[in-house]
């Protein structure tokens, strides 16, 4: 087998990895941002407070570090989970994180009339976050998420440092059996590069998607 | 017994690597980031498209994979044989060089086109304009999101660690198989890059407080 056919196809393993990584977390990372920001703008006094502090930590932690720390420290507590789910556990909070500032952001810039209409229909309090504000703060917050998941494909490659067989790790693989470092690695960037450019042109046809004309003014 | 707390002066050490990475690549990506972003907004259209196409690769490519590219494959290529330190300053810039275009692109272009205009009604040369009327204001806007890019920065620098600089995370791991103790290492990592962008966000922020113009943000 030529060297190009049998690299196209070991990368092809590498990158179905790094698909499953990525399709569990996106997801997840955004349910997660926005739970964060519910909590942190709706909770009680102790539930914004703990909501507050997670993400604090998380966004002054290098991802590499809280990934290091899922996976080498915490089974020292008695916490273990496989190389696959440290790193999915490490990206989700990493993202969610992150996240849930834009979201916090974007339900604190929705008007307070908003609210006060939902109550006067007679809204309770959840049905009014579920049905008013969150569908609105969710479009405002998504070119921040947007980013955020840009990010977090990019990062998926950290994986590789806890054992994950993914894209970039079967091209570190590949490269010590074979050392053409500039071809291996250029290859790899442009397929994160074109993984990133997708990603990038689907969030913004979301965003056109879900657009509500006159929204922006309110 | 040798415990993880007598590391400490050793990991703490690390604190200087990390540093010259994160004002290294903060350096460099000013010096390539800013003409790129003068480029991009006045320069000719084939300009535009470089520092559009420059900026597009070095924002949709992992760290990681630059790194490896760069320290095993392009530098010794081109007859570069650098060490891991210069090679990973010289990634980071170029890596912040990018993504600092579009900061300062996005300050640029808020700034009205009346100003520009009016420099140049002056009788300032186009260059004049761009450096007396528009960067002052530009390179203020764009302060709150620099200071972001040295969070990213301070953050990335530790991915670093692969190539074997000698910043807090490549001796927390040393610690860490010296001591067959992860937990504590790794926590004291942790503690310092915490320390680190929220100490470093909230210095940088009071020289933005120094230099702000009142009322600039807003006018325009």
């Amino acid at each position: 087998m030529s060297f190009w056919e049998s690299f196209i196809s070991y990368l092809l393993q590498g990158w179905v990895a790094t698909l499953e990584i990525l399709a569990i977390s996106i997801p997840l990372s955004i349910l997660l941002g926005l739970s964060l920001a519910v909590a942190r703008v709706y909770g009680n006094w102790l539930i914004s407070l703990i909501a507050g502090g997670f993400v604090a930590l998380l966004r002054g932690l290098p991802l590499v570090v809280t990934l290091l720390i899922v996976f080498f420290a915490l089974p020292k507590l008695g916490i273990y989970f496989s190389p696959f789910w440290a790193a999915v556990i490490a990206f989700i909070m990493c993202s969610g994180a992150y996240q849930s500032e834009y979201v916090r952001g974007a339900i604190r810039s929705i008007d307070v009339g908003q609210s006060l209409a939902a109550q006067a229909l007679g809204m309770t309090k959840i049905q009014e976050v579920i049905y008013i504000i969150l569908p609105q703060a969710f479009r405002r917050a998504l070119p921040g998420i947007t980013n955020e998941i840009i990010y977090l494909i990019l990062y998926s490659s950290l994986a590789y440092l806890v054992g994950v067989q993914e894209l970039f790790s079967i091209a570190k693989h590949f490269n010590s059996l074979q050392f053409r470092p500039i071809e291996i690695f250029s290859t790899t960037a442009l397929i994160y590069a074109f993984m990133a450019t997708i990603a990038t042109l689907f969030f913004r046809k979301l965003e056109n998607k879900l657009k509500i004309p006159g929204l922006e003014t309110i | 017994m040798v415990t993880v707390w007598d590391y400490l002066p050793y990991i703490l050490e690390g604190v200087w690597w990390t540093l010259g990475l994160v004002a290294g690549g903060l350096a460099l990506g000013f010096i390539i980031g800013l003409p790129l972003s003068i480029g991009q907004v006045y320069g000719h259209r084939i300009l535009k498209l470089i520092v559009e196409i420059y900026a597009w690769f070095f924002r949709s490519v992992p760290l990681l994979v630059l790194l490896f590219l760069f320290y095993w494959g392009i530098f010794p290529a081109t007859g570069y044989k650098l060490d891991p330190l210069t090679c990973s300053i010289l990634v980071l810039g170029f890596r912040s060089g990018g993504y600092q275009s579009q900061i300062f692109r996005g300050a640029i272009q808020s700034i009205g086109e009346g100003q520009y205009i009016a420099a140049r009604t002056l009788g300032m040369s186009k260059l004049q304009g761009i450096y007396h009327i528009i960067l002052p204001q530009a390179l203020r806007i764009a302060f709150p999101g620099w200071v972001n890019e040295y969070a990213i920065i301070l953050k990335d620098s530790a991915i670093c660690f692969v190539l074997g600089v000698m910043e807090i995370l490549t001796r927390t791991r040393y610690v860490v198989m010296a001591t067959l103790e992860p937990l504590l290492p790794y926590f004291i990592a942790g503690g310092l890059f915490i320390a680190l962008t929220y100490g470093g966000t909230k210095l940088v922020n009071m020289v933005y407080e120094k230099t702000k113009i009142p009322g600039l943000i807003g006018r325009m």
